[in-house]
């Protein structure tokens, strides 16, 4: 009976559930209620309540929200690239959801992708993206998400090196008067930030790191809007290994757990063996291996298939 | 409604070729052979005549053109020989690299054009430049200009005819305040104008007059000299009646000692097909005189008859 205590302690943590687990020891018990009282008695999912083991509140909403994972992966999976990006970003600015999630869009999706969510959102909530952003977000990185979410950046392979140059400078010179005024609000930075096509950007970085010795993301080593922003368009291979590894963590919230299928499945058709490649350099594990660690059932069946193991 | 005139059925593109080319040979250019065929004939078929001319003689329709028109008539008839959306995003490459306060093109094309044409024009602005229309605005563009122009050339509107009333009747109240305050170039007044729709701002408009007591326009004309308040006044009548803020740019043009022919040919060559018959009752309205005596008078040669062909008039 232990055994099938641990077996079903296991196929309730984690990410996901262990429905193939659940299902041999509810085969195995039947017509034993004896067994799932020893099981409620020793779990601590059930508390004693006078005659009676009850179900915890926290057990049902945590089940709800595991059991939703798999359902989430597949609606998420099955949905229009363009919808799937409108909804997020929709929710974000509907449901106070963390801001990060439209710098991930913004800056990640190629010109074309972003605008088809631009379209999406038209469509479907009958305002534009910019507009609700600019509504709806009071905080100081506020021009900067609008103009992120505006842009239509120019995808091809040319750039001005004198360009580079001068704007790598105007980003460290904003950087270095940081306690005058904040970079985020400085309008140099935004225009460089959301006008410049990536390739320019990175090269724009690469001067940064030869002026100033550090690349301009470690500047903006924390989590700020800017820091975020900065690291989407320099590597967004090294951002989005970065939120997978904080899903798998011991203090990882709600937001940090959802990104998990999050990235997944909007990367796994773009550069998820990039991802991959990444993962393994930076946290000295393949990606697969965690996934097998952390999740359960058929949710980790799916990320593991959409991951390409 | 379009002013354009031609012949039905319309004869072949490769037809139109050959007396294109016929126009082009030899000593001097058959104009009035060019302005027969190219101004009466719609988009379509000139972007298939086009396509034509480069496949049977080698080159580009634009190259000839080029070679053998000179002056106003030139650059009108290149500018009509454009895609529309290749069109605006030349027009705006021009106005950006020698942008100042007082310009009010990339205005004309951001408000004035429909959300889709405007991206059209991105599009062939990133094919034919390299860079993106925006980043061009913000790096030519400074202080609360670009604040202004950035969002606006960026600025993918929602089309709908929905109208949240409540939100019409506040965003008016945040535009009276900051004028009232003196601050044009608050946040709060450039999120309203560069991102609602253009329903909405008709809504918000409609408020400000009904609340306030005086057309928003009237409001902003509290310092005559104040390019900036000139360049909002502009974003508000494109929104509100474009037909109009295109007969005043052509009045102007026309009325100036010296004529503005840049403007009076973008005008013309980027509504022929579009506005043109309203914004010609607009003009007789306004003026007593009809466009075509107008532009008779004001211009010559083959440049006033392709404008005339153009505005439809008869037997030009």
């Amino acid at each position: 009976m232990a055994e099938e205590h641990e077996a079903l302690t296991s196929a309730f943590s984690g990410l996901g559930v262990d429905e193939s687990s659940l299902l041999t020891v509810i085969t195995k018990w039947r017509k034993q209620p004896e067994k799932r009282r020893g099981f409620r008695s020793s779990s601590p999912f059930f508390k004693p309540h006078g005659s009676f083991e009850r179900c915890e509140d926290d057990f049902v909403r945590s089940l709800k929200v595991e059991f939703a994972r798999f359902k989430n992966v597949t609606v998420l999976w099955a949905m229009h690239p363009w919808e799937r990006d409108a909804r997020w970003i929709h929710h974000v600015l509907h449901k106070a959801h963390p801001f990060n999630i439209i710098v991930e869009i913004a800056c990640t999706r190629s010109s074309d992708e972003l605008l088809g969510a631009r379209k999406a959102y038209h469509a479907l909530f009958h305002h534009s993206i910019e507009e609700d952003v600019a509504y709806r977000v009071k905080e100081n990185y506020c021009s900067l998400l609008v103009g992120l979410v505006s842009a239509y950046r120019y995808e091809g392979s040319r750039v001005d090196e004198d360009i580079a140059k001068s704007e790598a400078k105007a980003l460290g010179h904003a950087i270095k008067n940081a306690g005058t005024k904040d970079p985020v609000e400085n309008y140099e930075v935004i225009r460089i930030l959301t006008t410049r096509s990536k390739t320019h950007l990175k090269e724009t970085f690469r001067h940064y790191s030869g002026i100033y010795g550090q690349s301009i993301e470690q500047d903006f080593a924390d989590e700020s809007c800017l820091g975020e922003t900065v690291r989407c368009l320099g590597s967004s291979a090294s951002y989005f290994s970065k939120v997978i590894d904080k899903a798998f963590g011991e203090e990882a919230d709600k937001n940090a757990k959802d990104a998990l299928t999050r990235v997944v499945v909007s990367r796994s058709d773009v550069d998820m063996e990039e991802i991959k490649a990444v993962y393994e350099k930076q946290y000295k594990a393949k990606l697969e291996d965690k996934i097998v660690k952390n999740t359960r059932g058929n949710y980790r069946d799916a990320l593991l298939s959409l991951v390409g193991m | 409604m379009s002013t354009l005139t031609f012949p039905s059925p319309l004869p072949s593109p490769s037809e139109d070729c050959e007396q294109l080319h016929k126009a082009f040979e030899g000593w001097g250019t058959n104009e009035g052979l060019i302005i027969s065929v190219l101004a009466h004939r719609p988009a379509a078929h000139r972007r298939e005549i086009r396509r034509a001319y480069a496949e049977i003689y080698g080159e580009d329709l634009l190259k000839p053109l080029d070679k053998e028109l000179t002056r106003d008539f030139e650059r009108a008839v290149l500018l009509w020989v454009l895609d529309a959306a290749e069109r605006d995003a030349v027009l705006a490459n021009e106005v950006v690299r020698k942008w100042s306060p007082g310009n009010r093109v990339l205005i004309e094309i951001a408000v004035v054009r429909k959300t889709e044409e405007l991206l059209a024009a991105k599009r062939a602005y990133q094919v034919r430049f390299k860079r993106c229309l925006e980043e061009d605005v913000a790096a030519h563009t400074r202080d609360e200009y670009r604040k202004l122009l950035v969002p606006l050339v960026s600025t993918y509107r929602y089309e709908g005819a929905e109208v949240d009333k409540s939100l019409s009747k506040s965003e008016a109240k945040i535009l009276h305040q900051k004028i009232k305050d003196n601050d044009y170039s608050h946040e709060d007044v450039i999120r309203i104008l560069t991102t609602r729709s253009k329903a909405q701002l008709l809504a918000t408009f409609n408020d400000y007059h009904n609340e306030f007591g005086n057309p928003i326009n009237k409001d902003l004309k509290a310092d005559p000299k104040n390019e900036f308040l000139s360049a909002m006044r502009a974003i508000i009548r494109c929104i509100i009646c474009p037909e109009k803020y295109l007969e005043k740019v052509i009045r102007l043009a026309i009325s100036k000692t010296g004529t503005d022919e840049g403007a009076l040919s973008r005008i013309i060559t980027t509504r022929a097909e579009v506005d043109m018959k309203q914004i010609k009752d607009l003009y007789y309205k306004r003026n007593s005189v009809a466009l075509d005596s107008a532009v008779k008078k004001d211009t010559s040669g083959d440049f006033e008859d392709f404008l005339l062909a153009l505005i439809g008039h008869e037997g030009a």
